[in-house]
C-alpha cells in the first residue's frame, strides 16, 4: 500500500491550494461561521461518500447501513472526550477510538454477511444500523433519545480538511493497491475472481472494515461538530443520503462522488426554499441515474 | 385477571398479525415473480390511507365509494410503479433495481408530503360495530373485523393463486419466467397483475391499520411496511404460506415483547430476529434453499 506520490502529487498540490485559500478567506472574514460550518459538514459528508463507496462501488455490494456505524463513530468518541477531560489529545484519541470501534463493528457484520448479497446484505445491513439506533435510543449513558449533550465543539475546518484528505488518499491507495485489485474482482465476478485465487472473504471484510473506520472517522467529527448527538440523526434517511451521494457521483468513482457531495450539501443551503423538495429530489436522482445508466448499457449492449 | 390480559394481548398479537400478513403478502408475492425487494410496497399502505381519508373525510364520498376509490388508487399506482420504474430495470443488476425500489419509496413519501403536508391528519372512525364480548373480555369490532376480513383475503387469495388461471400463470413465472413464456405466458401482463394483487392488500392492510391507530402521514407506511417485510423474510420471502406464518409469528413476538418484556426493546428484538434468522437460514421457515447458479 505504497502511497503513488508521483500520480497524486497534483492532487495534493491542488488540495492544499484550497485549503491555504479557504483559510485565507476565513482569516479575511470573508467566509463567516455559517459557511465555515457548510463546509465542514461538506467534508464530513465527502468522507461518508467515499467510505460508503468503498463497499457499494468498488465492492458492488449494496448496504443500507452507513448511518449505523456512524452513529458507533460518533457516539464512542463523544464518550471518550467526555470521559477524558484533557483538552489537547483528548480529541484524535477519542476520533481514532471511535472509529476504531466503528471498524469493529465493520469487521462483525461483514462476518455474519459473508455468504449473503443483495437483497438479503441490503436488509441485514439496515436491520444492523435500525438495531444500533433502538440501543442508542435506549442507552441513558449516551443520552438515550433525549439526546446526547454537552459534547464539546471540537471539529473546526482546518480539522474536517485534513482528515478528509487523509482518508481520500488513503482510499486511492487502497484501491491501487493489490487489495484494491481484488475488490474489484470480486465486484466484477465473484466466483471468477474466486477461482483466479482471491479470498474473496478476506477481501470483503477488509472493505467492510475500511470502510466502517471511515465511517466512524466522519461520526467522530460530526458528533464534534453538532456539540449534541440524537439517536434520530441515524435513521435509513442517512443512509439513504449518503447512497444518494454516491449514485449521483457514479458508483465506483471518486471524484464524482466528491464532487456530488458537494453539491448536494450546497444545493440544500443555497436554495433555501428547496428544502421541502429535498427528499423529493433524492428520489427523482436516484430513479432517473439507475434508469439512465442501465438505459446507456443496454445501448452499449447492442454493438 | 392474569389470564384474560393474556388473552386480550393474545388478541391483539392476531390482529396486528394479520394486518402485517397482508402486506407480507405483497413483498413475497412481488419477489418471486419480479426476484424485487418492492421497497415502495410499504408507502402504498399510507396512499390506500389518504385515499379514503380524502374521498371519506374531504370530498364526504360514500364510505363503501371512498373505499373502493383508495383500494382502486392503489392497484393503479402499484401497476404504474412497476411500468415506469421497474419493467425497464427487469436485466439490471439487483443493485440498481434496490435503490430505484428506494427512490420510488421517497418519491411517495415526498409527493403525499408536498399534497397533504407533512402535519398528520385524523383518520375517519366509521366502524360502529358491537364489541363482541366472550365472558369478562371485551374485543373491540376492529380487532375481530380486521382479523375476519384479512383471514378472508388470505384464503381468497389462496383459491386465486391455486385453482385459477392467472394464478398458475403467477406460479410460472415465478419458477421460471423465460419458460413460462415459451409456454405461452404473458409474462410482462402477469407481473403487472401481481403487482396490481399487492397493492390493492396493501391498500386494505393500511385501511385497517388506520382504523387501528386513526392516524394518516406520509411517513405511516414506513413502520408497518419493514416489519411486514421482515415477516416476508421470516417465513421465506417468495412462499405465500410462509409469508403469513411469519407475519402471525412477527405479530405476536411484537405484542408479547412490548407488553411483558419492554415496550422501547421491542424492534431492537424484532429486527434482532430477522438479522438472526439471515445469519442461520437465510431462506427463511418456509423458504426453499435457493442454489447458487454458476
Amino acid at each position: 500500500m505504497k502511497l503513488r506520490f508521483n500520480n497524486n502529487f497534483k492532487y495534493i498540490i491542488f488540495t492544499t491550494l484550497i485549503f491555504l485559500f479557504i483559510q485565507l478567506l476565513s482569516s479575511f472574514n470573508f467566509l463567516n461561521r455559517y459557511y465555515q460550518g457548510i463546509l465542514t459538514i461538506m467534508c464530513i459528508n465527502i468522507i461518508l461518500v467515499v467510505s460508503l463507496n468503498i463497499i457499494a462501488g468498488f465492492l458492488g455490494q449494496l448496504t443500507l447501513g452507513h448511518a449505523g456505524f456512524m452513529a458507533i463513530g460518533a457516539y464512542f468518541s463523544a464518550y471518550i472526550t467526555k470521559l477524558l477531560s484533557n483538552t489537547y489529545f483528548s480529541f484524535p484519541i477519542a476520533l481514532f477510538l471511535g472509529s476504531l470501534m466503528a471498524g469493529i463493528f465493520g469487521i462483525a457484520v461483514a462476518l455474519i454477511t459473508l455468504r449473503l448479497k443483495g437483497d438479503y446484505l441490503a436488509i441485514i445491513t439496515l436491520a444492523f444500523a435500525e438495531v444500533v439506533r433502538n440501543i442508542l435510543l435506549n442507552l441513558d449513558v449516551v443520552g438515550g433519545a433525549s439526546g446526547y449533550v454537552g459534547i464539546v465543539k471540537h471539529t473546526n475546518f482546518a480539522y474536517a480538511y485534513l482528515i478528509m484528505f487523509v482518508v481520500i488518499i488513503l482510499t486511492i491507495s487502497v484501491i491501487k493497491s493489490k487489495s484494491g485489485r481484488a475488490i474489484l474482482a470480486i465486484k466484477e465476478d465473484e466466483i471468477a475472481a474466486s477461482a483466479s485465487g482471491v479470498d474473496v472473504g478476506n477481501y470483503k471484510i477488509l472493505a467492510f472494515v475500511f470502510s466502517a473506520f471511515f465511517a466512524g472517522l466522519a461520526g467522530g467529527l460530526y458528533a464534534h461538530y453538532m456539540g449534541i448527538l440524537e439517536p434520530k440523526a441515524f435513521r435509513l434517511d442517512k443512509s439513504v443520503e449518503i447512497l444518494v451521494m454516491c449514485v449521483l457521483g457514479g458508483m465506483g468513482n471518486l471524484k464524482g462522488s466528491i464532487i456530488a457531495a458537494i453539491i448536494l450539501t450546497l444545493l440544500p443551503e443555497l436554495l433555501q426554499g428547496i428544502s421541502s423538495y429535498r427528499t423529493l429530489l433524492y428520489a427523482v436522482v436516484l430513479i432517473v441515474m439507475m434508469l439512465a445508466k442501465n438505459h446507456l448499457t443496454l445501448k452499449g449492449g447492442v454493438k | 385477571m392474569e389470564l384474560s390480559q393474556f388473552i386480550m394481548q393474545f388478541v391483539n398479537g392476531l390482529n396486528v398479525g394479520s394486518i402485517y400478513a397482508l402486506i407480507a403478502l405483497g413483498y413475497t408475492m412481488v419477489y418471486g415473480i419480479a426476484k424485487l425487494i418492492n421497497f415502495a410496497h410499504g408507502d402504498l399502505i399510507m396512499v390506500g390511507s389518504y385515499g379514503v381519508f380524502y374521498f371519506y373525510t374531504v370530498l364526504k364520498l360514500p364510505l363503501w365509494i371512498a373505499i373502493v376509490l383508495a383500494i382502486l388508487l392503489c392497484v393503479i399506482l402499484g401497476a404504474l410503479i412497476e411500468k415506469i420504474a421497474y419493467k425497464p430495470l427487469r436485466k439490471a443488476s439487483k443493485i440498481s433495481l434496490l435503490i430505484t425500489a428506494i427512490g420510488m419509496s421517497y418519491l411517495l413519501q415526498s409527493t403525499f408530503q408536498l399534497i397533504f403536508t407533512a402535519n398528520p391528519k385524523v383518520f375517519p372512525n366509521f366502524i360502529n360495530l358491537p364489541a363482541l364480548k366472550l365472558g369478562d373480555i371485551l374485543i373491540g369490532a376492529n380487532y375481530y373485523l380486521t382479523f375476519l376480513i384479512s383471514i378472508f383475503l388470505l384464503i381468497a387469495l389462496n383459491i386465486l393463486v391455486k385453482h385459477t388461471k392467472v394464478g398458475r400463470a403467477m406460479r410460472a413465472v415465478s419458477q421460471d419466467a423465460g419458460a413460462a413464456q415459451l409456454m405461452g405466458i404473458d409474462v410482462d401482463k402477469t407481473i403487472s397483475i401481481t403487482f396490481m394483487i399487492g397493492s390493492g392488500l396493501a391498500a386494505i392492510a393500511g385501511i385497517l391499520y388506520c382504523c387501528l391507530y386513526p392516524v394518516v402521514s406520509p411517513y405511516l407506511g414506513a413502520v408497518p411496511g419493514i416489519k411486514a417485510f421482515i415477516a416476508a423474510v421470516l417465513g421465506g420471502i417468495g412462499s405465500i404460506p410462509g409469508a403469513v406464518l411469519g407475519a402471525f409469528i412477527l405479530g405476536m413476538v411484537e405484542v408479547m415483547s412490548k407488553a411483558y418484556l419492554s415496550s422501547a426493546l421491542s424492534d431492537t428484538i424484532v429486527f434482532s430476529i430477522l438479522i438472526i434468522m439471515l445469519i442461520f437460514k437465510p431462506s427463511g421457515i418456509l423458504g426453499k434453499n435457493l442454489k447458487e447458479k454458476v
